[in-house]
């Protein structure tokens, strides 16, 4: 589902954010992606969204090359990805039910088929009820569960999380993660970066550890060694 | 009423920052109205030049004892040259009235006369696209050429003077207008690029969850427009108040002030509203490169 070969990204200041990665993430796998700050997860997330595109290498999520996308086909490929971030980014003067239903209107989805889909993924993520709710009258918790079913409502392949659970109580936390195991127990790909390594230990998933710009851990191959 | 997504956007935008759809429709109102307020002067100006330039005419002095069947045969020929719009002739007698009602300076010098001093002629007015010295000076050669003519005058000075003042008013028209309508340009610029930034999270949202840039770009375009349209309507009332109050105040003057007709109203709102689709887009487009 997402292919690095040997890819590096250095950005127009001179700065090396990444060098000669080469990973791959096949359908299905859940993959924590952890670091210190500046170690390089966002320059391999904001790959993956075709934010930017490398400077040497090949990058492909789900078939698309990332490195020769035109800008007409950069927004196909976001649909095939559901995106989450430490800071939610939902729209607040718009209601829970409007914030996920408004993923679907920019595809193109026809109306009458919205409301319906808007209802099941808020009833997956437990906001059913609070469909009419404006995002600050939830805590953080129940606005990362709103992000998670509007990154969820196009049914995309790949589930990115960009540290998901970073300004969430330890509650709030493992309630999230939960959610994302589920995500993945349904044969999706999740991908979750993160700093909080009590919650990567002991959950068996694929890690993969960066240090300035390079994977300097990765448990498949570990695990393949031994 | 079901409206089409990207209208439903542009009213949101209206119903969720007023104060700052308000603005922003103030500041292009008032920007077209300067623009405005400029066109009217240059109107005005245009209008009474074209007052004046009525008065612009060639008259060829008949010699003395040229029989009148003569000259009003020639006088049709003058007819037809391109340039005239009309030829009268005016007779020695009809001079001699004329002179007695408009010069009462001399009334008494002109009662007294035993043999009429003054000669017929040919007054001459010229096809308003005509009104300048080079086709006068034309004009005036070709009724030189007549056997009868003794003499020619058109007021060589007074039309060229009225021709200099004729390109200056069409050359700082020019730049004073080109200059306002810059300055607008920026101006809505400016208050469409608020607009975009207060917005900047919703629109890297948008790319997120896999909008493509026209659907970003729509509302903001339609919002530009009615933008547009609105500041367009804005500043034709400003103008028509100041007009009205100006003109009322100004007395007789004011009475021979004219104000834009249809087509130039027209012609304001579309520059309006292209105005604001210009500046949505300039703001929108490299807002969308930068995300």
């Amino acid at each position: 589902m997402i292919r690095f070969s040997h890819v590096s990204k250095t950005y127009p200041n001179g700065v090396a954010a990444l060098r000669d990665i080469t990973f791959h993430i096949p359908k299905g796998q859940f993959v924590f992606l952890t670091g210190h700050s500046g170690a390089g997860k966002s320059s391999i997330l904001s790959l993956i969204l075709a934010e930017q595109k490398p400077s040497a290498g090949d990058v492909r999520v789900s078939g698309f090359p990332v490195g020769k996308l035109s800008v007409g086909q950069i927004p196909k490929l976001r649909r095939k990805l559901g995106i989450v971030f430490q800071d939610f980014r939902l729209l607040e003067y718009r209601t829970i039910e409007e914030n996920v239903g408004f993923a679907l209107e920019v595809t193109g989805a026809r109306r009458e088929s919205i409301a319906g889909r808007v209802m099941r993924v808020l009833t997956q993520v437990g906001l059913a009820s609070k469909a009419r709710v404006y995002p600050k009258e939830l805590s953080g918790g129940e606005q990362q569960r709103v992000a998670i079913a509007r990154a969820l409502v196009n049914d995309p392949p790949i589930f990115i999380a960009d540290e998901p659970t970073g300004n969430l109580d330890e509650r709030a936390t493992r309630g999230i993660f939960q959610l994302l195991q589920q995500i993945n127990g349904g044969g999706t790909v999740v991908v979750m970066a993160t700093h909080n390594l009590a919650l990567v230990r002991d959950t068996g998933y694929r890690v993969l550890e960066l240090k300035a710009g390079q994977i300097v851990y990765d448990s498949a191959q570990e695990a393949e060694a031994s | 009423m079901i409206l089409p997504g990207p209208m439903r956007e542009a009213l949101r935008t209206f119903r969720r920052t007023p104060l700052l759809s308000a603005l922003s429709v103030a500041s292009i109102g008032f920007s077209l109205f300067t623009i405005g307020l400029f066109a009217l002067v240059a109107l005005n100006f245009r209008h009474s030049l074209r007052t004046l330039a009525e008065r612009v005419e060639v008259v060829a002095f008949v010699l003395r004892g040229t029989p009148t069947e003569t000259v009003t045969a020639a006088s049709q020929d003058v007819q037809a040259f391109p340039e005239v719009q009309e030829v009268r002739y005016v007779s020695e007698e009809e001079a001699l009235a004329r002179a007695r009602s408009e010069l009462v300076e001399f009334k008494e010098a002109y009662r007294d006369l035993e043999t009429n001093p003054l000669p017929a002629s040919l007054e001459v007015r010229l096809k308003p696209e005509f009104r300048d010295a080079i086709h006068a000076q034309l004009v005036a050669e070709r009724l030189r050429a007549f056997p009868f003519v003794d003499e020619v005058r058109f007021g060589r000075d007074w039309v060229q003077r009225l021709d200099r003042l004729r390109t200056l008013a069409a050359v700082v028209g020019l730049v004073i207008g080109l200059a306002f309508a810059i300055v607008a340009i920026v101006i809505i610029g400016v208050t469409i690029r608020i607009t975009v930034l207060q917005r900047a999270t919703e629109i890297s949202i948008m790319r997120l969850v896999g909008a493509t840039n026209r659907y970003i770009r729509e509302p903001f375009l339609l919002e530009g427009a009615i933008k547009g349209i609105l500041g367009g309507l804005l500043a034709v009332v400003m103008c028509w108040l100041l007009f009205t109050i100006f003109r009322r105040s100004a007395g007789e003057v004011g009475s021979g002030l004219v104000f834009f007709g249809t087509p130039e109203l027209g012609i304001g709102l579309i520059f309006g509203t292209l105005i604001g689709l210009l500046g949505s887009l300039l703001s929108v487009g490299r807002h969308l490169r930068h995300v």
